[in-house]
């Protein structure tokens, strides 16, 4: 990969402006994690008009379920899981100030379009690369949710965690133009 | 009557759940490897690198490849002149399953499909019984995630659709699936027998050593004009674009009834993971 970049969190929306797709992003901050359950408890929270027990606000979610800590690990593999199945919740999440979420496979447009409202962006881990991705989990720490499990929120300090920008905060989709530029149906 | 202790397929069990989900086999990391260098794309030829980075630390340090370490789905080639003794042959397996999943550090990941409640060790298990001859038992354990089994289908075709409706459907499942089953795949296909035969056969496809092709003729030349159909996808490496969409194609058939024509299509992601002993 000839170019890349490097994202530290929190980061401005000009710099997330200045990301391409195709780009590679190492990394280094705090991400949130959320995935199919903790997506649905946080939705149900904010139809009943309750709180969140996270701030949303300039957040980078990650979407992952991992393994278990090994003794002497921080965190068990960690790679992505597919974000679509988080689709359905992530508008209203959007809105109320994600800017950054983590997790591998396309999104709908519904997603797109919140994305380019709210000036968001969208990276692709490598799925199945957990292993190689627990190595940049510097801290792990379960900060909501916990009677979930694998599923609860948790605090993740990383350093260097490589991504791709795959859908960037003018809508642009690497799921499209990336297939498309070797199609030969 | 051979006798074979259960005491000995929990161990066995236990044991393969551990190295399916750390030690990609030889097969995968060979085609893999051929897919780094025929890659087209940049970004596909990085990402396949990592893949294989990836697969180095998982197995010297003995970490899950993935941290989806799947549902346990075991096949069990039991001969008929084998005796189990010492308890039931299906609790032996599951207590292989939980022991494994919780030794190995793995993701817990089953749970009732209606209320979401998790079971907490990994079981049950799929279990797959053929009793067949002889006086040995064969285990073979692939823990499968279901980012790929999510983009599996299976679909009755009419006899009049034929050989060239069955490539349709096998191609137009790889396009739905693009992205979401960790591409490059493996793709086991299903053609003939019932329903459920049909899916059986998809699933057993994708347990076959990686890139070997089958043994009759006319169906080792169907696999090889699927991957080459589906390598012109574009989809590529995590489907972000390129050339290696699918690292092989296997397709296993039985005959069927005269107005059927079930196809089933199973998706494998990369890591591909499938270990087996015999006892």
């Amino acid at each position: 990969m000839s170019k890349y970049k490097v994202l530290s969190l929190p980061c401005s929306t000009i710099e997330l402006e200045s990301l391409n797709i195709g780009e590679m992003v190492y990394i280094t901050g705090t991400l949130i994690t959320a995935r199919d359950a903790a997506h649905k408890r946080m939705i149900e929270l904010l139809k009943e008009g309750k709180a969140l027990p996270i701030n949303i606000k300039g957040q980078a979610l990650y979407y992952v379920g991992p393994c278990p800590a090994k003794p002497g690990q921080v965190i068990g593999s960690c790679g992505p899981t597919t974000s679509s199945r988080m689709d359905a919740y992530t508008p209203t999440l959007l809105d109320l100030g994600l800017k950054i979420m983590i997790g591998k496979g396309q999104r709908d447009s519904s997603v797109i379009d919140a994305m380019v409202r709210n000036k968001a962006v969208y990276l692709a881990a490598i799925g199945g690369t957990g292993a190689l991705l627990s190595k940049c989990v510097k801290k792990a720490k379960i900060i909501a949710f916990e009677d979930l499990g694998t599923e609860a929120i948790y605090s993740l300090t990383v350093e260097n965690f490589p991504a791709i920008v795959a859908i960037d905060t003018k809508g642009n989709n690497l799921f499209n133009v990336g297939p498309a530029a070797f199609c030969k149906l | 009557m051979r006798e074979i202790h259960v005491n000995q397929i929990v161990e066995t069990v236990q044991k393969l759940c551990i190295e399916a989900c750390c030690y990609l086999e030889d097969d995968v990391k060979k085609l893999l490897n051929k897919a780094y260098h025929e890659e087209k794309s940049e970004l596909g030829k990085n990402i396949l690198k990592q893949i294989q980075k990836n697969i180095h630390i998982a197995e010297t340090e003995t970490i899950p490849l993935c941290q989806d370490t799947g549902m346990a789905v075991v096949f069990l080639e039991i001969g008929q002149d084998v005796h189990i003794t010492g308890g039931s042959l299906y609790h032996a397996i599951n207590e292989g399953v939980r022991r494994g999943y919780e030794l190995g550090f793995m993701r817990k990941s089953v749970l009732d499909p209606i209320t979401r409640v998790n079971t907490r060790d990994n079981t049950p298990a799929v279990v797959h019984y053929n009793i067949v001859e002889g006086d040995r038992l064969k285990i073979t354990v692939a823990p499968k995630g279901f980012g790929s089994e999510n983009m599996s289908r299976l679909k009755m075709l009419k006899p009049s659709q034929g050989i060239e409706g069955v490539k349709e459907f096998v191609l137009d499942t790889v396009l739905k699936a693009a992205a979401n089953p960790c591409p490059p795949i493996i793709v086991g296909v299903g053609i003939g027998g019932t329903m459920e035969k049909a899916a059986l056969m998809a699933k057993q496809a994708i347990l076959r050593d990686a890139g070997t092709p089958s043994s009759r003729p006319n169906i080792a030349s169907l696999e090889k004009e699927l991957l080459e159909l589906i390598n012109k996808s574009g989809i590529g490496p995590q489907g972000l674009g390129g050339t290696s969409t699918a690292l092989a194609v296997h397709v296993e058939t039985y005959p069927t009834h005269i107005a059927g024509l079930p196809v089933a299509v199973n998706i494998q992601c990369h890591v591909a993971r499938h270990k087996q002993a015999i006892l």
